[in-house]
């Protein structure tokens, strides 16, 4: 977080369709590698910090000088695949956060708007109840599934309107309404099966400690190809936020960049919740970081959140690991806390970012 | 949405004939003077239709249970008149509370959440999205991980937690004062906190502990009894009153602040007595009930859409959310055979299918 307080400068408020000048854009780059540091020292963190502390040279040496020690067993079997799978996790949900906002054109949107998150919980609730599934990478495939079917949902009712155009408000809407019928339909399940019940409040807590390198590899794919997908999008959602005739006028096919976002932000989301059960708030407050930082264009917020987002998650994990110590606290919870004030205050500064 | 092209011209567009015709305004539809106030005569029409809808399914839960009576053995009942006394046990004391507090907590949840509506002028704007409902639920939670589940205990937990959320929510959304939009995000930060402490409590409580919150939790008419639903019941009434005096003062809000203001509306005492007390109102039915989802947004929006009014009503809000609220919970009860669903379950279920077949429906219009 510190490397975020080095660039207000960077803050400055181009707006889009004034030429963006070169020093701007090259503050903004270094601005870039600047937090790309910082994600680098926040990864080692994560592999030093932890019950047990280790110095970093120890860290290192389970790298470079493996001697099977149980320390260097610790940072290669347990903590490299947590922070591994906290990178992946945060760039998806950062992503997915951005290009929803990007796309409804509302500040308030996340991942779990389009029922990303109540999707992915409905279905382990099925999982764990109708199916037995009890590990955590059983869960990962019903998760998903869940949120891709929750995510076409809304979006098939979200653009059920006049010739399938897809109306922000009706895609809010309609996502409120389906994560409400899951959520409920979720409840009655749980409620009257306290087995299900019992394996379910640890997956829904979202955590990425525990997991292993299969968890790893299963997700890995959905949402490497979902960043590649968001990144190439960035160009057309700048011409999105100028409003639907607008973009249609400069050659945007609003409906095709809609369409592949939604696909992205399914993929991001999907993969990440599939496999840290629900983690709110990265994908609702890194945008609005990214934001601050760069203006409205929407390439740069892009790159930012993906960088940004493992950044807090993986802060958020390790002060999970520290307030709590012998124990842990997980990182849904921290995210939450964190979150929460960063959000508060954005929205009390004077001019709160709008899109 | 067609209200908007049939009602909304005449007084308007007809420069300078509105104002001195006085009583012959044209609003485009029928209005009537009671003691110098407008009424509108849909509001009023709808809003009676559906609270006799209400009532019936009241009857309904009267009538229905693994004790199946008839009707005339149901009004005997009521009065205590019946020649079994078993009878006037299960009418008078086991369904008669449960659904009074059905239509009465349900009218209460509509009222606050018309209130919040209209004070964020966000249809999404309601005591859930506020941060009470969560804050409620946390201050249940803590009470019965910490206390035990007595009904005392929880609902003034709950009542403390919701308050204080509520309280902190606006503190924090001040400055200079109080912004809709701030408020909604303002709330969902808190509220997204609160959830993320919920979830923890849960995970790490004892699973008996942890079911009995997560069922009261989602909002349970369940063994509802005079003894917790009279005091309830009139604390909503009284409430939801104090809500409809301030009807005009809300009406003048939702115009936005500045245009309220050059009405000669004082802006911000009124709205902190209006959130007072719909904040109160939610309390009330909060630790009657639990914090039952979704009612207190649903119910504007459809009261709103069936009267076909400009702005949001309190009274068909009232009555849509008794009805919500009753026939929500004739189904929790008997849905599902023996199990006994918590009433929130299928409020939130049915308010999410109901959202889901209005986008559609407005979708074919649009087509």
């Amino acid at each position: 977080m510190t490397g975020l307080a080095t660039t207000p400068q960077a803050s400055a408020s181009a707006q889009i369709g004034q030429k963006t000048s070169k020093g701007l854009r090259a503050k903004r780059a270094i601005g870039l590698v600047a937090a790309i540091i910082v994600l680098v020292l926040v990864v080692l963190a994560s592999l030093a910090i932890g019950t047990r502390d280790m110095p970093l040279s120890e860290v290192l040496d389970a790298f470079f000088n493996p001697s099977g020690s149980d320390d260097q067993l610790v940072v290669l079997e347990l903590r490299l695949p947590r922070t591994l799978l906290g990178i992946l996790v945060g760039m998806g949900l950062g992503l997915a956060g951005g290009l929803i906002q990007a796309l409804t054109r509302n500040p308030l949107a996340d991942p779990g708007l389009l029922g990303v998150n109540a999707g992915a919980s409905f279905a382990v609730t099925i999982g764990i109840g109708f199916f037995g599934v009890t590990s955590i990478n059983g869960y990962i495939w019903f998760a998903f599934v869940g949120a891709l079917l929750a995510t076409t949902g809304v979006y098939i009712i979200g653009s059920s309107g006049r010739n399938r155009s897809v109306d922000p408000i009706r895609l809010t809407l309609a996502g409120v309404a389906v994560a409400a019928v899951l959520a409920g339909l979720t409840k009655g399940i749980l409620l009257t099966n306290e087995r299900a019940f019992d394996a379910f409040r640890s997956w829904d807590v979202g955590a990425i400690a525990g997991r292993g390198f299969d968890t790893i590899t299963a997700v890995a794919p959905f949402i490497i190809i979902g960043i590649v997908l968001a990144l190439f999008l960035s160009h057309s959602l700048n011409a999105v936020a100028l409003g639907d005739d607008l973009a249609a006028s400069l050659g945007t096919s609003v409906n095709r960049t809609r369409v592949f976002s939604i696909l992205a932000v399914t993929l991001l989301a999907g993969g990440a919740t599939a496999a840290a059960g629900p983690i709110g708030f990265i994908g609702l407050m890194i945008p609005h970081i990214a934001r601050w930082i760069v203006g409205p264009d929407q390439r740069w917020i892009l790159s930012y959140s993906v960088i940004l987002s493992p950044i807090l998650l993986l802060v958020s994990d390790v002060l999970g690991r520290i307030v709590m110590k012998p124990g842990e606290l997980q990182v849904g919870v921290v995210t939450a806390f964190v979150g929460a004030p960063v959000l508060i205050a954005l929205v009390r500064r004077k001019k709160a970012s709008g899109l | 949405m067609k209200s908007t092209n049939t009602s909304a011209p005449s007084a308007e567009l007809v420069p300078g004939k509105g104002s001195v015709a006085g009583e012959k305004i044209d609003f485009g539809r029928p209005m009537v003077r009671v003691f110098g106030h407008r009424i509108d005569v849909r509001v009023v029409a709808t809003a009676g239709i559906v609270m006799l809808l209400a009532l019936a399914c009241g009857f309904a839960g009267l009538l229905l249970g693994k004790f199946s009576l008839t009707p005339i053995e149901v009004f005997h009942g009521l009065f205590g008149q019946a020649e079994k006394r078993i009878v006037n046990t299960v009418v008078g004391e086991w369904r008669a509370p449960r659904v009074l507090a059905g239509i009465v907590l349900g009218a209460g949840l509509g009222v606050s959440g018309a209130v919040f509506q209209s004070l964020t002028r966000n249809p999404l704007g309601s005591p859930d999205i506020i941060g009470f409902s969560t804050g409620a639920y946390t201050g249940g939670i803590v009470t019965i991980i910490f206390f035990g589940t007595s009904f005392v205990s929880t609902a003034f937990g709950a009542i403390v937690g919701g308050i204080l959320t509520a309280a902190l929510v606006y503190v924090l959304t001040w400055k200079g004062g109080v912004q809709g939009f701030r408020l909604i995000i303002v709330g969902i930060a808190l509220t997204a906190m609160l959830n993320a402490f919920n979830t923890w409590l849960i995970m790490r409580a004892d699973l008996d502990l942890a079911m009995a919150a997560a069922t009261w939790g989602a909002g349970s008419l369940n063994g509802m009894g005079w003894s917790t639903i009279l005091p309830a019941a009139i604390g909503t009434i009284l409430l939801g009153l104090g809500c409809g005096l301030f009807a005009r003062d809300l009406g003048t809000l939702e115009l936005g602040d500045d245009t309220a203001k050059a009405l000669g509306a004082r802006n911000e005492p009124v709205r902190a007595v209006l959130i007072l007390v719909a904040v109160a109102l939610v309390a009330v039915v909060t630790a009657a009930a639990g914090p039952i989802a979704f009612v207190a947004l649903a119910a504007p929006q459809i009261g709103r859409r069936i009267a076909k009014a400009q702005g949001t009503s309190m009274l068909s809000a009232a009555a849509v959310g008794a009805l919500l609220l009753v026939a929500a919970d004739l189904i929790a009860q008997h849905a599902l055979g023996d199990i006994q669903l918590p009433v929130g379950v299928v409020t939130v279920c049915i308010g999410g299918i109901y959202l889901i077949w209005l986008l559609i429906q407005e979708a074919r219009k649009a087509q």
